[in-house]
């Protein structure tokens, strides 16, 4: 519902790490997108788009990497997927669970094309 | 091809906000909670039967999100509550920044609780932090018992359950016991109170863990 804001978000923080001058050289953002963040990797994907439409950054494509649910328990130390979102331990039972992954939402690294081979 | 290696979390600008919230509410000793809920589930009017119970021994605040209209906001204000509305204009969620805006109106100094009622979702609130202590999830009867597990996120990032309008159980197809175990499998750690804001039932026992955290 809010993937535009964070497309807004996302286009910001790479004009701020490419070099000067190379933001049309951007080809490809990786992005780490874990389960519980809240974003969906289609309607962010098309709200880029958008975001990028007639920019000089128009050729730039987001490659995203879901990340599941992993949790660990507190009691005795199991880590184990949380993919149905029962946050108990499957070992002990322990209801101290810690979630070690799956609220990332994070800009991983930019792939820039060259300035003489322009590919693609 | 080059590749510039960056590891940088999107809501990095929401989060460094929200610590800056965080830390000037901290200073000034305020209690603050962010009360997140789907639309109609209760939050206003659980926020005017708190008000009633502890308008003359605490001082409160309120920071009212909604989409459109200041509805709410007058509301909380016939309770002599000072309340600072934004309205997000289509924003589906506050973020950090809009609340700092919106408490630079409030007089921090006199304040020992502060609600901060965030825009009717229980999707994207889950995932902005405000600055808040902690995030209270109100989830109300007439929605189902099945919402925890529907919506995980908000009930893992919460640490308080309201289940309110206890008071319709009878009329509508909603387990007590199913509710509070697919919340409590989500998050073990909820602290639940059921109330109704009809009756009035669970609203003293909901003020008094009020009290005891503000003190």
């Amino acid at each position: 519902m809010h993937e535009l804001g964070i497309a807004e978000n996302i286009l910001q923080i790479v004009r701020q790490s490419v070099p000067e001058g190379q933001t049309a050289a951007v080809r490809r953002i990786k992005l780490r997108v874990g389960k519980l963040s809240g974003v969906v990797a289609e309607s962010l994907d098309f709200c880029f788009g958008v975001m990028i439409g007639d920019t000089d950054m128009n050729r730039a494509g987001l490659d995203i990497e879901d990340v599941p649910v992993t949790s660990k328990c507190r009691e005795c130390g199991n880590a184990f997927a949380t993919d149905d979102f029962a946050f108990s331990c499957p070992a002990c039972g322990g209801n101290s669970i810690e979630v070690v992954s799956g609220r990332e939402l994070e800009i991983v690294e930019i792939e820039l094309a060259d300035e003489s081979g322009e590919q693609i | 091809m080059s590749v510039i290696t960056i590891e940088r979390k999107v809501l990095e600008k929401n989060e460094q906000i929200a610590a800056r919230n965080r830390q000037i509410f901290q200073e000034h000793g305020i209690f603050v909670l962010n009360l997140v809920s789907s639309p109609g589930a209760g939050k206003t009017s659980i926020l005017e039967k708190t008000f009633q119970e502890l308008r003359d021994e605490l001082n409160i605040a309120v920071v009212e999100g909604d989409v459109q209209t200041d509805l709410d906001a007058q509301r909380v204000a016939r309770y002599g509550v000072p309340v600072i509305q934004i309205v997000t204009s289509g924003g589906c969620h506050l973020e950090a920044t809009l609340v700092q805006d919106a408490v630079g109106n409030l007089d921090l100094k006199e304040l020992d609780i502060l609600f901060i009622e965030n825009v009717g979702n229980l999707v994207c609130p889950a995932n902005y932090d405000l600055g808040e202590a902690l995030k209270v999830v109100v989830l109300s009867t007439t929605e189902g018992d099945d919402k925890p597990l529907k919506y995980p996120a908000m009930f893992l990032n919460s640490s308080v359950l309201l289940i309110n309008k206890t008071d319709l159980i009878p009329y509508v197809n909603c387990d007590l016991n199913r509710l509070r175990n697919n919340a409590l499998q989500i998050n073990p750690s909820l602290r639940i109170f059921e109330i109704s804001c009809f009756t009035g039932a669970g609203i003293p026992e909901w003020c008094n863990w009020l009290r005891k955290k503000e003190v």
